[in-house]
């Protein structure tokens, strides 16, 4: 490109710019500089965070469908005493692929995978700060997801629990290699999350369209931001207890043995210091998902932004002090007790903030019953009930009694399902027409809300009463004199009712991506910057970069989107700005498309994967390692060096 | 619905029962520590429910309450005042929220306190936690000590110390209608307190996922008058007693001979084994293999003859007997009163 | 939607040094996040010995001289390291190749050091945790050691290439030096608890 300079009041710029170009050559320009070439090479190098974006969420609900279906095995053989259709081995496999891929493989890169896809279109920037570190991420988490099912497949599905505990998960009880399988499936998620946590920090802190000061940030990005800071700080602690167990096992070390100085409680506490932020690492982000469709629906902005906010932080800051409640029957000290008790409990204030905000946002707009909102409301009934048997459980007598029972299955699928999987419905009804231009079928849509909400509360309300009628998790049968036989039954039928919800969701989405309504830019007349562009957005987002002056810009500029401009359309360039009030500071180049964080990606997989075998793989895979990401970061002599 | 369970657990438990039995419940505490806890499950229960109402009722009348001046789709104007209120709303909303959780916090501790304070414990149970089983051993009094399996007999009224213990992965102990649970942690020896207020037979069940078996891994707890347990007591600590007929005699030798001594005790023969339950009583349990099965003729022999299509994977192999020879360990282990 | 252009932003840099970058944002939050699995190892250490009877374990304190040369290497590198750091600030190509070269052979140096400190802990990591946690920690950091000093040896060799002259290859040069730093203190931080905590 040799004509590749203009002019700004006399002085000479290099590059193209976007500078009172007219809309269509702009377009030119930018869809060649931020194109993804075709076929396979461009299937495997895009680093589009709308694609990557994409590939998260369509591979999360893949592995919602395959641990749903575990869980519908498993109500089978529950659905009466005694049953034979499914042995212990199976079903303990079945549990923990459930639980692990439900939280590892669904949950988190749900929520990564929609922040991915949210945050650069809601600060107005081009892509993520890390496009191909993103690419990476998504690969590594893929094959983490594979190995382990493939893995059970073969027999040697992880059986320890999702929460692994040592010495069943160890060298001596631990069977085969099924607790390897599960340890390397959670260093695959942990460095793809902590990649994805880092982008979104950075993404967040730099790359906020001018004007978008802290204070304008959507509500949905802050709790993106949130979810971000506390992988950062939860995840190395399950990489470091992760570590420990395949090192106990593989090469002898002895940090969990007893009788060689160990002490099988070190697991416990690691996994829980990350193990509880890791559920808040859900919630958060959902209740953005909330925080972000409530305003369409009612009309006016959330009540209570500061408040929000400020309860999202907290809630962050507390996660970290409470993990002891997952250990309340293993004996702790009175104060200890009423320590862990009490800052558990405490967690219900910020929650508590939340809901309280929000009814008073309904209160004081103008609702209308449209499915994302009805998702909503559903989210609120359900949430608060799994949150008031969160309190109940933090309490230690009180716990002592339903401490791994089906009491505490039912909190945590209430908190789940209602307080995560509820808003992620939401979120899918709402963004979809963003992601592929077509509106999801509203009837399908009510179908699909009816029976998700019936049958969610019909399958799991009646767990707290076997929980307290004695039933413990994690049994793969148990006896006619129990009594439990008959709610267990209604429980699985239940349970179908709630699968059909799903399958009209995934009807609901292949009907509409052929015959949905089209949505044009904003069809919910939302005020968010993602509703600014097209729908499904251009690769490169937006034709040039929106200025923000408000807290809801669609809301105060409804004809007119006020904008900047300046930055090159003939390489990729994002615009990275001060961290509290997004002044402009730099035209940064943005990473193009490359093969090699797919490569790195194998890499690093085939490493993890051989060190199960033996564990000079990692020795040897570092070689393979290094090359790929030095062919990653090794620059390309592309138009941003010419600067 | 109560009566039935009762009746299936007298089935079960048909040679022991002198009151009725009860199915393992945190709604029916027969222990001072599960009573007060289930007083803490209706408090907290109930403010839930309250709680929950309310929520449900602001969020109903958000929704339905009529609007008047508005323009359809537009976004709304902010009014101040109403603003202002809102935020009254929900700071009150936020005060009492804390001190419902301040109330609740200090229900729990008073709670929990309370049920740390029961000592002045009569005797000393050590239970053990193996895959899938209960191993348990009394200290009474110095003489020679009790070892049983799976069944633990108590005297009411009286605080009676559990130490507890893991041969191998984490258990729990729980039996829900006397009390909370608590882990046993190989490596981390600990002890509860139990007081049962009522004679009876209570079922308990291992709480911690323990590998394959852990739903079969079940436990009784008689709780029975001093002077029953003062009898059961004496008999325990008896050898086992010779058989008396010929069958029997026939099986005791097939049992030191066929390997089963290798694993079980019973004492008063040269069967010494530590792997499995010790059998010096076995006929005075109620229930085989942690509760698996009723200690009925036909269970013993279906467990001896193939205990793992019962409770597979299970640490006792299927030994291949002859018809006759199963009969006959079956008749001697049936004579170990 | 109709746009209208109310700033230009034509004039700004493409590159920068520091926290005006998101290259040094990730950096940080890279530090963080390894801070915290250091922090972790830490506490597991100090919580295996809060429930030892005995500590270390059947073993006498590490030998203290290949690890407190280790520290000393590792402090006296942060003067070139900062130099560097200036010069890449100031765009002097020259003297930046000289300092990471510097840099690259300083980098090993610990490494070296490092293959005698493992035999100086007087333990296997498989007699007992208090092997395993210090060899765990110790290892913990030499891989941090090994990829920034991979790092460095890349930048190095770049910094001779026709691609090293410009902006945005100062500022990863600056971004190294920084992480380089972190190496640094963190080993200040674990030397103390591996090799002072068992005397005290
Ligand atoms: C999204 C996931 C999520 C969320 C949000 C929560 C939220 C909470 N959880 Fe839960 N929890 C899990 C997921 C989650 N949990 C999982 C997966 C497990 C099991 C792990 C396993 O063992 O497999 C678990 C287990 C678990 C335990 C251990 C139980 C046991 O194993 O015995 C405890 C104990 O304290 C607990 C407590 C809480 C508390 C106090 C909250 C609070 O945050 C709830 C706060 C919210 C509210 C209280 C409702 C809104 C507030 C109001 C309307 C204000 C008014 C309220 C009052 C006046 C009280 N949780
Ligand atoms: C986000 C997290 C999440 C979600 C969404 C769910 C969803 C479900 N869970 Fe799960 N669950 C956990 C997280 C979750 N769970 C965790 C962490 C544990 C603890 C594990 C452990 O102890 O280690 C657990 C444990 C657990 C147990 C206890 C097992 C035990 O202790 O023995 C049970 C038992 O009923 C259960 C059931 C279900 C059911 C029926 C659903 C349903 O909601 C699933 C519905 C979804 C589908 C069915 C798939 C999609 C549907 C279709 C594609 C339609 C068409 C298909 C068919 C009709 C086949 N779960
Ligand atoms: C390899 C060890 C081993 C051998 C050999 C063995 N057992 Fe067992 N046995 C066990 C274990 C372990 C259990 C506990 C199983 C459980 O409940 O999970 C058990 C349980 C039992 C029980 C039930 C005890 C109770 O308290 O409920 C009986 C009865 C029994 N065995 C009889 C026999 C007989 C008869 C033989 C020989 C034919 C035999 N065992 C051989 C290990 C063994
Ligand atoms: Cu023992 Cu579960
Ligand atoms: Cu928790």
């Amino acid at each position: 490109m040799s004509a590749s300079e203009v002019e700004l009041d006399g002085e000479k710029l290099k590059g193209i710019r976007d500078t009172g170009l007219d809309d269509a050559t702009l377009h030119g320009y930018l869809s060649k500089t931020w194109k993804t070439p075709d076929g396979l090479y461009g299937w495997l190098a895009t680093v589009d965070h709308k694609r990557i974006a994409h590939r998260y969420v369509v591979t999360a609900f893949l592995f919602l469908v395959l641990a749903g279906i575990s869980a519908l095995v498993m109500r089978f053989q529950l659905a009466s005493p005694e049953a034979g259709r499914v042995g212990p081995d199976l079903y303990n496999q079945l549990f923990t692929m459930h639980g692990t891929t439900m939280m590892f493989l669904f949950a988190v890169p749900m929520m990564e995978g929609f922040a991915i896809y949210l945050v650069p279109l809601m600060i107005g920037s081009r892509n993520v700060a890390f496009p191909r570190l993103n690419a990476f991420s998504y690969w590594v988490y893929v094959s983490g997801g594979l190995m382990i099912w493939v893995a059970f497949a073969f027999n040697t599905g992880a059986d320890a629990g999702w929460f692994s505990y040592v010495p069943l998960a160890g060298p001596e009880y631990g069977t085969g290699k099924r607790p390897d399988f599960w340890a390397q499936m959670v260093t695959y998620t942990e460095v793809s999350a902590l990649a994805v946590a880092v982008e979104i920090i950075a993404t967040v802190f730099k790359q906020r369209a001018p004007g978008m000061t802290l204070d304008r940030m959507p509500i949905y990005v802050w709790s993106a931001l949130v979810m971000a800071f506390i992988i950062l700080f939860a995840m190395p602690a399950v990489m470091v207890s992760s570590t420990m167990l395949i090192l106990d096992r593989l090469v002898g070390t002895q940090f969990f043995n007893p009788a060689s100085g160990g002490d099988v409680l070190l697991w416990q506490h690691l996994f829980w210091f990350f193990g509880h932020p890791e559920v808040y690492i859900i919630f958060i982000p959902a209740t953005g998902f909330v925080s972000a469709i409530l305003p369409a629906f009612v009309r006016r902005p959330v009540f209570g932004y500061l408040g929000i906010v400020l309860s999202l932080i907290g809630i962050g800051l507390l996660s970290f002090g409470l993990w002891v409640h997952h250990m309340f029957a293993t004996g702790l000290p009175q104060l200890g007790e009423s320590f862990f008790t009490a800052s558990s409990m405490m967690i219900a204030i910020p929650s508590g903030i939340q809901i309280f905000c929000w009814i008073a946002t309904i209160w004081g707009g103008r609702p209308a019953l449209a499915v994302p909102f009805l998702f909503v409301l559903g989210f609120i009934v359900t949430f608060v009930i799994g949150g008031l048997t969160g309190v109940m459980v933090a309490s230690v007598p009180l716990d002592l009694q339903v401490h791994d029972t089906y009491f505490v299955v039912a909190h945590l699928h209430y908190v789940l399902m209602g307080g995560a999987v509820f808003p992620l419905l939401g979120a899918v009804y709402y963004w979809f027409p963003k992601i592929t231009g077509r509106m999801l079928g509203e009837q399908l849509g009510k179908w699909n809300f009816w029976l998700v909400f019936i049958g969610f509360n019909a399958t799991f309300f009646p767990m707290h009463i076997l929980g307290l009628q004695g039933m413990p998790r994690r049994v793969y049968t148990y006896p006619l004199e129990s009594g439990w036989g008959g709610t267990n039954l209604f429980v699985s039928l239940c349970s179908l009712a709630l699968a059909a919800g799903f399958g009209v969701l995934f009807l609901n989405v292949v009907l509409s991506l052929r015959r949905g309504r089209l949505a044009g830019d904003n069809p919910w007349g939302a005020s968010t910057l993602e509703w600014a562009t097209t729908s499904p957005p251009p690769s490169y987002n937006f034709p040039r970069i929106p200025v923000v002056d408000h807290r809801e810009p669609l809301w105060k500029n409804a004809e007119v989107l006020p904008v900047a401009e300046g930055l090159r359309i003939d390489a990729r360039e994002v615009m990275v700005g001060t961290v509290a009030d997004a002044v402009p500071q730099i035209r940064q180049p943005s990473a193009d498309n490359s093969i090699w964080p797919f490569l790195a990606a194998i890499a690093v997989g085939v490493a993890f994967l051989a060190s199960i075998y033996t564990p000079w793989a990692v020795v040897w895979g570092s070689l393979p390692v290094a090359v790929t990401f030095i062919g990653w970061f090794w620059p390309q002599a592309i138009p941003e060096d010419e600067e | 619905m109560d009566k039935l369970r009762c009746a299936g657990g007298i089935g079960a438990l048909a040679v022991l029962l002198s009151g009725c039995s009860q199915w393992q419940s945190a709604l029916h505490p027969q222990g001072g520590g599960a009573r007060a806890i289930l007083g803490l499950i209706w408090l907290f229960t109930a403010v839930s429910v309250v709680v929950w109402v309310l929520v449900v009722m602001a969020l109903a009348m958000a929704v339905l309450h009529r609007r008047r001046g508005q323009q359809a789709g537009e976004p709304l104007v902010m009014d101040r005042r109403r603003e202002q209120n809102f935020f009254r709303v929900v700071v009150t909303a936020v005060a009492v929220t804390v001190a419902v959780l301040v109330g609740l916090t200090f229900a729990s501790f008073l709670t929990g306190k309370s049920n740390a304070a029961l000592n002045g414990e009569a005797f000393t149970i050590h239970l053990t936690g193996h895959q899938w089983w209960w191993e348990a051993r009394y200290q009474l009094d110095g003489q020679s000590d009790i070892v049983t399996a799976n069944e633990i007999h108590l005297p009411v009224d009286l605080p009676i110390r559990v130490e507890l213990d893991s041969a191998d992965v984490i258990h729990s102990f729980w039996v829900p209608s006397l009390a909370g649970k608590r882990d046993l942690i190989p490596g981390r020896p600990s002890a509860i307190t139990l007081l049962v207020e009522k004679a009876g037979t209570y079922r308990g069940q291992c709480a911690e996922f323990c590998g394959y078996q852990h739903a079969h891994m079940a436990m009784t707890v008689v709780a029975e008058s001093r002077s029953a347990f003062d009898t059961w007591v004496a008999r325990q600590r008896l050898d086992a007693l010779p058989p008396k007929v010929d069958e029997a005699r026939r099986g005791q030798a097939a049992f030191l001979g066929t390997g089963c001594a290798l694993c079980h005790t019973i004492r008063g023969t040269p069967a010494a084994g530590a792997v499995g339950p010790d059998l010096t009583h076995l006929a005075s349990r109620g229930s085989l293999a942690a509760d698996t099965l009723p200690l009925t003729r036909g269970a013993l022999a279906a467990w001896i003859a193939d205990p793992q299509s019962i409770k597979p994977g299970a640490r006792m192999p299927s030994i291949a007997l002859s018809a006759d020879d199963l009969n006959a360990v079956v008749a001697y282990l049936e004579g170990l009163q | 939607m109709k746009h209208r252009a109310v700033a230009n932003i034509s004039r700004l840099p493409t590159y920068d040094f520091g926290a005006s970058t998101p290259m040094w944002w990730g950096t940080l939050a890279f530090i963080a996040l390894e801070a915290t699995g250091f922090a972790l190892a830490i506490g597991a250490y100090l919580y295996l010995a809060s429930v030892s009877p005995q500590w270390p374990i059947a073993a006498p304190p590490p030998d203290l001289f290949p690890g407190t040369a280790i520290l000393v290497v590792l402090i006296i590198s942060v003067v070139p390291n900062h130099m560097v750091e200036q010069w890449a600030r100031r765009q002097d190509l020259a003297k930046v190749r000289v300092g990471m070269i510097v840099m690259s052979a300083v980098g090993f140096l610990p490494l070296l050091l490092r293959i005698w400190e493992f035999a100086a802990l007087e333990i296997r990591w498989d007699q007992n945790a208090y092997g395993s946690i210090i060899w765990f920690i110790v290892g913990l950091h030499t891989t941090h050691l090994l990829t920034d000093v991979g790092d460095t040896v890349v930048l190095a060799v770049l910094m001779f290439t026709d691609k090293g002259n410009t902006g945005r290859r100062f500022s990863d040069v600056a971004d190294n030096a920084f992480y380089w730093d972190f190496v640094v203190a963190s080993w200040v931080v674990l030397y103390f608890v591996i090799y002072w905590f068992p005397r005290m």
